[in-house]
């Protein structure tokens, strides 16, 4: 033995086993073990799959009913015939689980405050945002009332989280999917619970931004005095084309919410100026433009004299996306669509009898009530004129390489205490804030979709969605029996005016909710007289209606003033038509806003460049398309002339406070009234008119337009740089710089990072013939030549047709590839 | 002559070994990813060679094994995958250098596994 060569040679080796076997700080986040994940074995070679893979299986379980029969089609779509409803769903869960594990995993960690637990004590102050505002105990209140009260539904997600498990259970450590490699942990059983996680996380989503916006509201209502804010965020609309046409009479309110008489003293008022320096990151809000657009248009307009319903759900685009493409047959229906990895169901689709699509309804269901505590133990707080108990919940998060957090958070009888002196940010000026929110409450809203699954006609649809509580939604719906409809579902607080826009005082039980909004009075249309329905984010009603909605910010007024524009002049409209409208690019805000800002622009008086920019400006079509330069240049001016008007008032905030809506500039552009906001408050002794500010506006934007020249970024797409991110946000596993037009106000709803999730064309003849796509892939896996698929031909406005056909037609079909067999053991 | 081919068999008979050993305990995906080491140790300890021959012997083993495995499947998944590895490791989205780096690894480890247990042997 020649005992130093041992020793060095011993201790080298070890040594570099170690290093390759730890993860390396790299910035903020870590590398993966670089000898595993380079493993050919073990690694992410492992998930690099062969391009021509045969996805041909045969599984067996022994818990299922009978044998079920998955054919593929060569777009990876699963088509799913299960004699038993159960099977169906442990399937589709199976699949899920095949294809999208990680991503069913990450999305109900962040839901569930456990991203520390995978990624360290970086993500504790977001885990600890969504423990507060609990998600965790909403989840369980409705796993709780579908366990004691839905025998159905609990069967239902039962089997699917069976299906999950039995692809976990015979799921080998080296082919767990490539992020669990690269983020260095590993897959964990699914439970029902997850499966309300993620619902949860779609209420947050779609209603959520309430807990960021209330707060800044409030900020800015104390900062500019709430006269001047009402005028600045008034909820006015003065163009608004609501989704029940406008002098549709509404049934006579079951409830007269009633504003307390201290309203205005404590509540509209009041003014709190303090400034807080305790700082908590919160996650980013739910996106503005979180929407979508939905229609259906009668048989009366169409050239095949059958319905034709369209749905786009505008969401953050993302790899692996959140949708997922399914097919389920059983002998008690048949259905097609798009269903989210986490959940049983189609969520937006159709079947045999008819279909339905989906928008979010904007309404504000989520308030903050100023707690007074006691003491700091927060044991009692003051309610109407007497100290009350709290309730002490405890969330623990667990923290990779460190030692757990716990989390006490005190229950009054609003809900969570969001902030406290624990856990506050600038925004919450260090007041204690608890959190009321219909997301909390136990919810059957996986009945909703169970039943649409099967619904036959109206009723049926009407009876499914009478059930849908969080996040409200406007269900469009159409039938091949030739009825067309649009209703707004979820559970509605009666309120008074701008109740709930700011933080309500919380020790006044005449602030409380006075009652929810029986669902009769809904707004609903069925087979109106223009021969369409529509929603695309608006205020589902004008004034009339009698219940507050929630402010104007909620609202996005364009949209839907394109689409009812286009369709009511619409006649022998056939798929490809819709197809073309749901890509459609025209700015219907330019139209308007363009004349007004032109009438107040002094051509003559501007630098050369500046005019050059106007032209560009003045020469275009007026549409979002990739290649315009015109819609670049309109953008920068019109946010260049909103910052220099809103700008001064706003920039002296020591917390950054929201702009006003477009719409309230362009209503005074137009009514070219003594504006006097439009002064700049910090030149004193001059009084700058709004024609000043403009041209100001125009000659600041031509700067910046005059770089993005030189960049080569002047044209739309380029400008706007379009990308579908992966859920980690890294670069090399997401698609960017995609070549599309579109943008906020405009059907083609697509921004930066944000735009139609999935775009689907059903057309109601005897067979149906639908389309449908969405900007990802049937499989998450990075490696697999069916991550991105659909990526491009989105981006291209293109269509899928797509396959929903009875068995036997299926398995002949040329599309038809693969055939995974279930059986039962 | 016949010294030199035993000595010459003895090589290769290592590769082929280092190789298979290491192929086996690479199957079982909840071994740890390094269980080359221990195998490549023990063929060393075993089949006794000057440490330099056993080095290049250890190495060449897991080497040409993560070289041929990694070639293979990214050959048959059209790079789809290393290109975005190479891109975020980062390499500049050069697939063959992190095929080049996953075979260095693999040459590296088996060949100082293989040099430690010649250690033993020699005196």
């Amino acid at each position: 033995m020649r005992l130093l060569p041992l020793i060095v040679s011993t201790v080298t080796t070890i040594g570099l086993v170690t290093v390759l076997n730890t993860q390396l700080p790299i910035g903020a986040t870590k590398s993966p073990r670089l000898g595993y994940f380079l493993s050919p074995q073990q690694g992410f070679w492992k998930n690099a799959e062969k391009v021509n893979t045969n996805f041909d299986a045969s599984i067996i379980s022994n818990e299922l009913k009978g044998n079920i029969d998955v054919y593929m089609d060569d777009r990876l779509v699963p088509h799913i015939y299960a004699d038993h409803d159960e099977d169906a769903y442990f399937v589709q869960g199976y699949l899920h689980a095949k294809f999208r594990l990680w991503q069913m995993d990450f999305q109900t960690r962040v839901a569930s405050g456990r991203l520390s637990e995978i990624a360290g004590a970086d993500k504790l102050s977001i885990d600890r945002f969504f423990r507060r505002l609990g998600m965790v105990y909403g989840a369980e209140q409705t796993e709780q009332y579908i366990n004691e009260h839905n025998p159905v539904m609990k069967a239902t997600v039962d089997a699917y989280t069976a299906g999950v498990n039995a692809y976990l259970k015979n799921l080998s450590a080296e082919d767990i999917p490539f992020e669990y490699k690269l983020m260095d942990y590993k897959p964990e059983q699914w439970t029902p619970k997850k499966t309300y996680l993620f619902l949860m996380f779609m209420s947050y989503d779609l209603t959520g931004r309430a807990a960021t916006a209330d707060l800044q509201l409030t900020n800015t209502r104390d900062f500019l005095g709430y006269d001047l804010f009402d005028k600045l965020y008034t909820n006015k609309q003065d163009s608004l084309d609501p989704i029940i046409p406008k002098g549709t009479e509404f049934t006579n309110a079951s409830i007269k919410p009633i504003k307390p008489a201290t309203a205005d003293l404590n509540y509209l008022k009041k003014q709190n100026l303090n400034v807080s320096a305790n700082n908590q990151v919160m996650p980013d809000a739910p996106d503005k433009n979180n929407g979508s657009n939905n229609w259906a248009v009668a048989g009366s307009k169409t050239k095949s004299g059958r319905p034709i319903l369209c749905s786009d759900p505008h969401l953050g685009l993302n790899l692996p996306s959140l949708w997922y493409e399914v097919q389920i047959t059983t002998p008690t229906h048949s259905t097609y669509g798009a269903s989210f990895p986490g959940s049983p169901a189609v969520i937006i689709g159709f079947n045999d009898s008819l279909a339905w699509g989906v928008t979010n309804a904007g309404r504000d269901v989520l308030d903050y009530y100023e707690i007074k505590f006691k003491d700091s133990t927060q044991q009692q707080y003051w309610y109407n004129g007497t100290w009350q108990a709290t309730t002490n919940r405890q969330e623990i998060i667990k923290v990779k390489d460190s030692l757990d957090v716990v989390e006490n958070i005190a229950m009054t009888n609003w809900g969570p205490t969001m902030f406290d002196a624990h856990y506050q940010n600038p925004q919450s000026k260090g007041k204690n804030l608890a959190v009321k929110w219909t997301g909390h409450e136990a919810s059957t809203g996986v009945e909703t979709f169970y039943r649409l699954n099967r619904a036959k006609n109206f009723d049926d649809y009407l009876m499914a969605i009478s059930l849908w509580k969080c996040p409200g939604q406007n269900f469009v719906f159409a039938s091949k029996a030739g009825d067309i409809a649009i209703k707004q579902q979820g559970n509605f607080v009666a309120r008074w005016d701008r109740q709930g826009d700011f933080i309500m005082p919380g020790d006044d039980s005449t602030y409380r909710w006075q009652g929810m909004i029986p669902n009769f009075e809904n707004p609903m249309i069925k087979n109106p007289e223009r021969g369409f329905v529509s929603s695309a984010n608006q205020k589902s009603v004008d004034s009339t209606y009698a219940y507050y909605l929630g402010t104007a910010a909620s609202f996005p007024l364009y949209r839907g003033i394109s689409v009812n524009k286009r369709l009511a002049v619409m006649n022998q409209i056939t798929a490809v038509d819709m197809q073309k409208l749901q890509t459609d690019n025209y700015n219907v805000f330019a139209e308007v806003a363009r004349p007004a800002l032109m009438r107040f622009i002094n051509t003559n008086t501007l630098s050369p460049n500046a005019q050059r920019m106007v032209r560009e400006m003045t020469n275009w079509n007026l549409y979002n398309n990739e290649n315009e330069k015109g819609i670049t240049v309109f953008k920068i001016i019109w946010d260049s002339v909103e910052n220099a008007v809103w700008g001064d008032e706003l920039s002296a905030s020591p917390i950054p406070l929201t702009k006003p809506e477009a719409f309230v500039l362009l209503d005074q552009m137009n009514k070219d009234s003594n504006f006097s906001v439009a002064d700049d408050i910090r030149t004193k002794g001059k009084i700058e008119t709004l024609k000043e500010q403009i041209n100001l506006g125009v000659e600041q934007a031509t700067v910046k337009l005059i770089e993005l020249e030189k960049e080569g970024k002047l044209a739309w797409g380029a400008f706007k740089s379009t990308k579908v991110l992966h859920l980690t946000k890294i670069p090399a596993l997401s698609r960017l710089n995609l070549p599309i037009g579109g943008g906020v106000n405009i059907i083609n709803a697509t921004t930066d990072v944000h735009g139609p999730s999935w775009r689907m064309v059903v057309h109601l003849t005897d067979e149906i013939e639908a389309y449908g796509l969405y900007p990802g892939g049937q499989s998450g896996n990075p490696g697999s030549i069916y991550y991105d698929t659909f990526v491009d031909y989105w981006a291209a406005g293109k269509y899928y047709r797509l396959l929903f056909l009875p068995k036997e037609k299926l398995v002949s079909n040329e599309h038809t590839k693969w055939h995974i067999q279930f059986k039962k053991a | 002559m016949s010294n030199n081919s035993a000595v010459n068999s003895k090589f290769i008979i290592t590769i082929f070994l280092s190789a298979l050993f290491a192929y086996a305990v690479g199957i079982y995906g909840n071994l740890p990813w390094w269980s080359f080491v221990v195998t490549n140790f023990l063929i060393s300890v075993v089949i006794v060679q000057k440490p330099s021959r056993a080095f290049i012997a250890g190495a060449l083993g897991v080497g040409l094994l993560w070289l041929t495995l990694s070639l293979l499947i990214d050959i048959q998944n059209n790079h789809i995958l290393s290109i975005k590895v190479a891109t975020l490791l980062p390499l500049k989205g050069a697939y063959w250098a992190l095929i080049l780096i996953t075979s260095i690894i693999g040459f590296l480890l088996g060949g100082l596994a293989a040099l430690s247990g010649a250690y033993i042997r020699n005196k």
